[in-house]
This record gives C-alpha cells, sequence and structure tokens, in this order.
C-alpha cells in the first residue's frame, strides 16, 4: 500500500520571460525514492527550488501530506520536514564542519542533538574526523557528504537531493547512491534529481521523464531502466 | 612630540577609536547581510546620544542631581532599547520594501533616510548644542591623565564588542547570522527566517550604535546637534572598510587604528590641521594594497 506525501500538480514557474516549468505534476510517495531525471536546464532544479519555495511558481499547487505548502515561506517548508539538498552542495565553507551540522539542525534544535550527530557519523565517519576543520577545506565527495549530514540533522521527513554524484568520481558517486539507499532504507522518503540516470534509476522504485519544463513520461524505475527511448535518450543507448 | 604627549593621545584615541568601533560594526554586520551601506546609522549614534540628553534634561534617571551608576544604566539601556526600534523601523519601512530593488535603489534610500532622521531631529529639537550636565574627575596615571568618563567609556565599549563576538561566535542566532551572510539561500534551506535574521541584525547594529552616542554624550560631554552622528558615521564607515567590511574583528580594528592615528596626528603641533586627510590618505593606501582591507577575504560578487 502506498501512500502519497507529496504531490505537484500543474506547476508552472517562469524566470523573466522564460518558462523553466510548464505545467509538472508529480507525487512523491511515502517510504520510496522516486528520481527525476533528464537533461541539462529540463527544469529539475528548478522544481526541486519550487517546492523549496526559492522560487515562486506562477500557477499550480504543491500539496505535503494534508497541507497546501505552495505559498509558505521556505523555513516554513523546512520546518515541515522537507529538507533540500542543492545543487553544487552549497555547504558553508566559511565555517566548520560542526557549525554546518549545527545549522543543518536549526529547524529541530532539541535534546537529541547528540544522538542525531551519532547517526551522522555513523554514516559519514569522515566527518567526525574533520569535524573542526574550516568545511570549505573538504575535497569534494567529503563537502557532499557533509551537505547530506546537514541535512539529515534536520530529521527529514522528505529528503530532496540535486545531483548528488556532480563532480564526484565514479566510485564514490557509488558510495553515495548507497548511503542514499541506507537512509531510504531507514524509512525517509527521497525525491532524486540526477543527471546520472542509469544510477539513479538503479535505485529509485519511481522515475519521471523531465523535458524542458514538461513531464514527458512516468513509470516504475525497473520499466523506464528497460524502456527503448529512455535507452536511447538518457542510457547511453 | 613627547613621549607623554604621545602616551595621552594614545589614550585619547583607543577612546575615540572605541566609539568608531562600535558604530563600524553595525555597519559591517548589515554590509555582510544584505551587501548594503545603511548611510542612515550614524543617525541613530545621533538619536542615542540625543536620549542621553533628554534623560538628563530633566534628570529622569536621578543620575545629575546625585551620582548613580544603575540610573546611567538604565539610560544607556534606554537609548539602545529606543536606537533598537529605530532601526528595526529603519529596515521595515526604508529597506525591507526594496529587497529585490537594484542596489543603487537602496544606497539613495538610504542617504535619504540619513537626511530624514537629522532633518527630524532639527525639527523637534532645534539646531542648538546640547550638552550633558554631568562631569568626570580626572585621574592621573603616570603623567597621562584620563577622565573618568573616558575610562568607563572604553571599557563598556570593549565589553560590548566582546559581547557582540561571543553572541555571533557561539550561538544559533549567530550562527544563522554568518549563514544568511555567506548564503542566504542555503541559509533557507536549513530553515533560517532569513528576514527575522536581518531585522535582527539591524537591532543589534543600531542597539551598539545608540549605546556609542549616548556613552560619547555622558562620558566625553561632545555636544549633540542634528548632524552629530555624521563625521563620526562617515570615520566608522570608513573603519570598516579599513577593517575588510563585512568583519566584525576587522570593523574594530580599523575603528581603533583610525583614532589612534588620528589622534597621533592632532596632537603634533604641525601635522595636526591635516588630522582627517591623513585619515583618509591612510584608507587609500591600504585599500591600494589591500582592496578587501585588513582582515578582508577577497570576496566574489554574489550573483
Amino acid at each position: 500500500m502506498s501512500e502519497t506525501i507529496l504531490e505537484v500538480r500543474d506547476l508552472h514557474v517562469a524566470y523573466g520571460a522564460i518558462q523553466a516549468l510548464k505545467g509538472v505534476s508529480l507525487t512523491v510517495q511515502r517510504g520510496e525514492i522516486t528520481t527525476i531525471i533528464g537533461a541539462n536546464g529540463a527544469g529539475k532544479s528548478t522544481l526541486l527550488r519550487a517546492i523549496s519555495a526559492l522560487v515562486r511558481p506562477t500557477r499550480g499547487v504543491i500539496r505535503y501530506e494534508t497541507s497546501d505548502i505552495t505559498r509558505l515561506p521556505p523555513h516554513r517548508i523546512v520546518q515541515m520536514g522537507i529538507i533540500h539538498v542543492p545543487e553544487g552542495r552549497r555547504i558553508f565553507a566559511e565555517m566548520s564542519v560542526y557549525e554546518n551540522l549545527l545549522l543543518g539542525a536549526y529547524s529541530q534544535w532539541g535534546r537529541d542533538l547528540d544522538e542525531r550527530l551519532e547517526r551522522v557519523f555513523a554514516i559519514f565517519p569522515r566527518l567526525k574526523e574533520r569535524l573542526n576543520q574550516r568545511a570549505g577545506t573538504l575535497s569534494g565527495g567529503e563537502q557532499q557528504m557533509l551537505a547530506i549530514g546537514r541535512a539529515l540533522m534536520a530529521r527529514p521527513r522528505l529528503l530532496m537531493l540535486d545531483e548528488p554524484s556532480l563532480g564526484l568520481a565514479p566510485f564514490l558517486v557509488r558510495e553515495i547512491f548507497q548511503i542514499i539507499r541506507q537512509i531510504n532504507q531507514q524509512g525517509v522518503p527521497i525525491l532524486l534529481v540526477e543527471q546520472n540516470a542509469h544510477m539513479a534509476l538503479e535505485i529509485a522504485h519511481r522515475g519521471y521523464v523531465l523535458e524542458t519544463g514538461r513531464m514527458v513520461l512516468t513509470d516504475t524505475a525497473a520499466n523506464l531502466l528497460r524502456n527503448p527511448a529512455v535507452r536511447e535518450a538518457y542510457l547511453g543507448g | 612630540m613627547e613621549l607623554s604627549t604621545i602616551a595621552q593621545q594614545l589614550v585619547n584615541g583607543i577612546q575615540s577609536g572605541a566609539i568608531y568601533a562600535l558604530i563600524a560594526v553595525g555597519y559591517t554586520m548589515v554590509y555582510g547581510i544584505l551587501r548594503m551601506i545603511n548611510f542612515a546609522h550614524g543617525e541613530v549614534y545621533m538619536v542615542g546620544a540625543l536620549v542621553a540628553w533628554l534623560g538628563t534634561s530633566r534628570d529622569w534617571y536621578g543620575v545629575v542631581s546625585h551620582s548613580s551608576t544603575g540610573g546611567l544604566v538604565l539610560l544607556i539601556a534606554t537609548a539602545m532599547l529606543v536606537c533598537m526600534t529605530l532601526g528595526v523601523l529603519i529596515e521595515r519601512l526604508a529597506y525591507r520594501p526594496l529587497r529585490h530593488a537594484p542596489r543603487l535603489i537602496v544606497l539613495i534610500t538610504a542617504i535619504g533616510m540619513s537626511f530624514l532622521l537629522q532633518n527630524l531631529a532639527l525639527i523637534l529639537f532645534g539646531a542648538d548644542p546640547k550638552t550633558v550636565p554631568l562631569t568626570w574627575r580626572t585621574v592621573q596615571l603616570g603623567g597621562i591623565s584620563v577622565s573618568l568618563g573616558q575610562l568607563v567609556l572604553l571599557i563598556a565599549s570593549l565589553s560590548f564588542m566582546a559581547g557582540l563576538q561571543l553572541l555571533v561566535k557561539r550561538t544559533q542566532f549567530g550562527r544563522a547570522m554568518r549563514a544568511v551572510s555567506e548564503d542566504f539561500q542555503a541559509a533557507a534551506l536549513m530553515g533560517v527566517p532569513y528576514d527575522r535574521v536581518i531585522v535582527g541584525t539591524f537591532a543589534i547594529g543600531a542597539a551598539l550604535a545608540g549605546a556609542g552616542g549616548a556613552m560619547t554624550a555622558i562620558f566625553v560631554g561632545a555636544p549633540v546637534t542634528p548632524t552629530f552622528g555624521f563625521m563620526p558615521g562617515v570615520k566608522a564607515f570608513v573603519s570598516a572598510v579599513l577593517g575588510g567590511i563585512g568583519n566584525i574583528p576587522g570593523a574594530v580594528l580599523g575603528g581603533l587604528l583610525l583614532g589612534v592615528i588620528e589622534a597621533l596626528v592632532g596632537g603634533h603641533p604641525t601635522l595636526s590641521p591635516f588630522r582627517d586627510a591623513i585619515a583618509f590618505c591612510l584608507l587609500i593606501a591600504v585599500l591600494l594594497f589591500r582592496p578587501a582591507g585588513l582582515l578582508g577575504r577577497a570576496v566574489q560578487e554574489k550573483v
């Protein structure tokens, strides 16, 4: 039995005269990994940014569980448990690893902070070693781990990841995807945006294909992996 | 110059530098968060001084008739509270509606706000200089004479700045402030309500400027006029740039440095008329060799 946790309906977003999203609809089921694949500039990041309220849609509705969140400010959306790991990681380079993690917990400040820190260290032992280091001095892979660890500090009830594999060496990409699957198995639904379509569909339950601001296809991830059109366009034939 | 003169000027310089620093941290914090120069900040300092004068004009706080430490603390706290409210109002009414406007428009609004406050003070209280009717005993410390007021002002200013440093480095609000200043969108994704952080930043900066104004009127006895905040405001802005705009320790360093250099030049028999000129030449020289200021990092333009 699946149950919808996030529903996006007929979403339109424009940057000035440019229509980035032209009526996008999508649902995320509880407990699942949902992935959005598509080329550069298809509007994948814009969709996540609209859910996080970093950009305002011109039309459409975003529902999370039972509430309409379309017009909420970003910090309210974070408070509700929708945590967004943005493209390019966007860690606070001038601050220490520890301070980055504390900022991650900003919306869920509470007594179990140490417990959450330990859980993050269990997944990313490297972060514990580098706790007092300036985050800007971390390697790309470590920065991605910090970005995800920081998100976990917020006790996500829906985790949105934008291009977590970007710029990482292949063995690190595998490691990151392993971790994403592990986080999902602990019960966190995930909305994953990726250009690395193959890896994304491998771990996802359901996939959407976004092309120039429109959803052109949706199916189970397994079916998309076998779909000739998808193979042709996104999986290198 | 004789050694004792130099030592004397050093003390005077540190005292005026501490005031520059108190104002400068307000400029630098607001710049760090909004990338704007709040030119009305000097006027907030003036309002702090006005509150101190008002509070002593009828001896509401009982500090004129008999010396009362509690009364003085209360008076300065009142000035801080009034200025804090003013700072929040300025942000809400003048700057927030322009959050997405081009920077030039915000800059011009800030200058307009500065004139508005100066002229409001002129209309309400007139142009004649107002002095807080308090005098301070002078103590001799090895050939240097320091007024007790100067000493209190110095200690209080340094404590305020130490407190600010603690707030910025150790508290969740301070972390949120630094996060917004580094990347406000990433901060929003952490759940930081940045509008509230911006208001808080204005409130803290204004409270410190208010304390500086009140203390200058009370402890130095400087006459308060509607343009009381103009020159200190400019000097504090110079201090902030000197130290590296956006950098709080830099603003403190810049303020103290500027105060000391001004006092040393001002104490020199032939150089003293060039006091301000030399201060600004120094600024130009520093910026030629370190465009980001003494403690500033090279910053990239945000997109």
